[in-house]
């Protein structure tokens, strides 16, 4: 027995000093060979092909037309813009403060106009003759049900009208670069908005809010009817003038 | 004083470096689990424009890639081309290309594919606008205009 102890403890250890930079070595390989980028960029939803919102001249004031042309030189509503204007500009076709008659009229909403929409709404829904009609007032009803758990949420508010919309239209020749900088200045203005309106209701960041906690859902919901993201970059006109 | 200094070390035993592959081997799998293969090679060169109002796209398996922009061979010229996985592509094969997609994946996260457009930026608009038309017209419409953070 003594002796078996005696040869165990001669034998040299195995030298696992070098085991470590073997795994090292994988560790570094690795490092190189995968990535670990973020996937990053400004996220939109297009509008379908078949009903896609044609901004028409009957409602000129609602619609803000942004152009870039060929030479990549900014205008809108036909004068010609510098982009670091564009973000204010935005806001304030938006948010139109002074009630000018070129800019969309911004209606109220309070609890007392939800209410008497939502009675309307269902007295209709009632008195519908057929099933078509009947689907309308739904819509209708349900609109004004959002709307009153918006001023239930932040109080009253005035409402952009449901066809206001930025109208953004390239020249074919147009740069990508030059594209995306005003699509970020257009995000930018809603987000500016967004942000202010969060921070005067909830005291919090709107950025901090988070979509997946069922406390801050409604009132992501309720800022973003209050400063709705419209953008229609639809029907750019050259593949108009083909059909 | 020799005498003592020998003493002194042999009773502390040096520090036994047998953990340290294990360490390591932790942080190498921790690697191998959080980043992903560059899956594709690309055949187009890319320079992303700059935005700062760039939100993080959550899961990456849900997100297949459009690559537009000149070719890295000279032989093809230097006018934009589009590329699908990894392979150049003519605009009526998105089409196809968006079916081989989302046949490969589970019905239920079909709706929620996101097509990311990777576009260099001096590309004109032209070709941007024609996928985008492309992408309409088969109904892909969550899409995502790739781009780097700046400011």
């Amino acid at each position: 027995m003594r002796t078996k102890r005696n040869q165990r403890s001669e034998r040299p250890d195995l030298n696992a000093g070098s085991m470590a930079d073997i795994a090292f070595l994988l560790l570094i390989f690795f490092l190189v060979t995968t990535t670990m980028d973020t996937e990053v960029g400004i996220l939109r939803l297009l509008p379908p092909m078949e009903k896609a919102p044609q901004p028409t001249e009957a409602n000129g004031r609602d619609v803000y037309e942004v152009n870039i042309n060929d030479a990549n030189e900014l205008s809108v509503e036909g004068i010609p813009m510098d982009i670091q204007d564009l973000r204010s500009g935005v806001k304030e076709f938006m948010t139109n403060p002074e009630n000018s008659l070129v800019l969309p009229e911004r209606r109220s909403v309070n609890r007392a106009i939800c209410e008497q929409g939502i009675a309307l709404a269902r007295s209709r829904m009632l008195h519908a003759s057929d099933e078509v009609s009947k689907q309308v007032h739904q819509k209708e009803l349900s609109t004004w049900e959002h709307k009153l758990a918006v001023t239930e949420l932040i109080g009253d508010f005035q409402e952009l009208p449901p066809n206001a919309v930025i109208a953004l239209r390239t020249g074919s020749r147009t740069s990508y670069a030059m594209y995306m900088n005003v699509q970020n200045e257009l995000e930018a203005a809603v987000e500016d908005l967004r942000e202010a309106l969060c921070k005067e209701k909830f005291h919090r960041e709107f950025k901090e809010l988070n979509e997946k906690s069922s406390d801050d859902r409604p009132l992501i919901k309720a800022i973003r009817a209050v400063h709705p993201q419209r953008i229609s970059e639809a029907e750019p006109l050259e593949v108009q003038s083909i059909r | 004083m020799s005498i003592f200094k020998r003493g002194s070390t042999k009773s502390t035993p040096p520090i036994s470096t047998a953990s340290l592959p294990d360490i390591i081997f932790m942080l190498l799998f921790f690697f191998m689990v959080t980043t992903v293969m560059r899956e594709t090679e690309l055949l187009v060169k890319i320079t992303l424009p700059e935005a700062s109002e760039i939100i993080r796209l959550e899961d990456k398996a849900l997100v297949d890639y459009i690559y537009i922009g000149p070719p890295v061979d000279p032989d093809r010229g230097t006018e934009p081309l589009t590329q699908l996985n990894g392979q150049f592509a003519r605009l009526n094969e998105i089409n196809q290309w968006m079916d081989w997609n989302e046949a490969r994946r589970d019905q239920k996260e079909v709706p929620f594919i996101t097509r990311s457009r990777k576009v260099d930026k001096d590309t004109r608009m032209k070709m941007v606008i024609d996928v985008k038309q492309e992408l309409r017209r088969s109904n892909a419409l969550k899409i995502n205009y790739s781009a780097e953070q700046d400011r």
